[in-house]
């Protein structure tokens, strides 16, 4: 992966627009954030391979950055987003990593399903 | 305690490293004393949160890597029966429970063990761990002679709720064995190596404590976690 940067990413997102894609989506603060911080209120959410097809996406702002998808009747959205890959399966892979090099929010995007 | 002679050993956890920092000397040992093992491990970590910073895996890379490892904490425990399972990394506890259950019962009538190893329900922490303890209380619950069942119980309460683990095993003589298991799984423990290295060179005596010793809790019946199912 490597750091964003707009215009490259803004191509990317372009490509996609206006076709079926599954999508992934997730936020976390890992499953250990109260064993490690009683008081810590854990909440998160995960969604992998439903489909969506957007009009118009858009990544804006400083690092970490935000970006959204609008549909034709709802949008998506994530923030904290600061690397970003086209892997090899042509697949748009976004993601936010803290400066501990842990996983925050992912959004990703492909015309074939993810694995399971 | 010395680990005594089992006609075969089950463990089930749901992600690559649970068996590294638990349990991977009285596996080796077991290997080493010739009682066959089973590792059932229910996921390949597919949610782990170290990907890096800069970053060397993404989401979808992250399992080929665990699973590499994972075969590479087998190999270094000498353990040759490594059950990959399929499930999903966080899904475990929205899995059918019946169909949880059934897996382990399958697992259990195919080896019949004389002990079976996973975590104790409501001490494990993560909701996997939990979901994959429920699932084989409620096997081995089922069954007419029940094999020793050992649980490792790592929650801030345990101690308070289920006093000192019952089951203590010296496993100096094959810290390496436990220490390369560990390191199989660098791309999740790391850090957590690291900081561990640092405490072992400062003589720190929790740490080594916990290289020497693992620690199980006998499941106790008379107290089950549920009153049905
Ligand atoms: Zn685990």
């Amino acid at each position: 992966m490597e750091l964003v940067e707009v215009k490259k990413l803004q191509v990317e997102l372009d490509a996609f627009a206006g076709r079926d894609v599954y999508l992934h989506l997730e936020t976390t603060n890992g499953s250990y954030a109260t064993h490690f911080n009683e008081g810590f209120f854990n909440a998160g959410a995960f969604i992998r391979n439903v489909v969506i097809n957007y009009e118009l996406g858009k990544v804006v702002g400083d690092s970490p950055h935000r970006v959204g998808l609008k549909l034709p009747h709802g949008w998506v959205y994530a923030q904290g987003i600061t690397h970003y890959e086209l892997d090899d399966q042509g697949r748009l892979l976004l993601a936010g990593h803290d400066g501990t090099g842990k996983l925050a929010v992912a959004l990703q995007i492909s015309e074939t399903p993810f694995s399971y | 305690m010395t680990i005594p002679q089992e006609r075969h050993v089950l463990v089930v956890f749901p992600h690559p490293d649970d068996e590294a920092f638990g349990v991977s000397g009285t596996i080796t040992t077991h290997i080493k004393q010739g009682n066959p093992v089973t590792y059932a491990c229910l996921t390949l970590g597919e949610m782990g949160r170290n990907l890096g910073n800069p970053p060397f895996a993404t989401r979808e890379s992250l399992p080929v890597i665990r699973k590499k490892e994972l075969q590479a904490s087998a190999d270094a425990m000498g353990l040759t029966d490594l059950r990959m399972m399929g499930l999903r990394d966080k899904t475990i506890e929205f899995e059918d429970d019946e169909k949880m259950v059934g897996l382990m019962t399958d697992l259990i009538e195919e080896l019949n063990p004389s002990k079976i190893v996973t975590f104790y329900p409501d001490f494990a922490v993560h909701p996997d761990h939990e979901a994959t303890a429920r699932a084989v209380v409620r096997a081995v619950r089922r069954m007419k002679d029940r094999p020793t069942l050992h649980c490792v119980a790592f929650a801030n309460n345990t101690l308070e709720m289920l006093g000192q683990p019952d089951v203590v095993y010296d496993i100096r003589e094959v810290r390496d064995q436990k220490m390369n298991s560990m390191k199989a799984h660098i791309s999740q423990t790391a850090w957590m190596l690291e900081e561990m290295e640092h405490k072992l060179q400062q003589g720190d005596t929790e740490t080594e404590n916990w290289l020497t010793k693992e620690r199980f809790y006998n499941y106790r019946w008379n107290e089950d976690f549920e009153k049905s199912f």
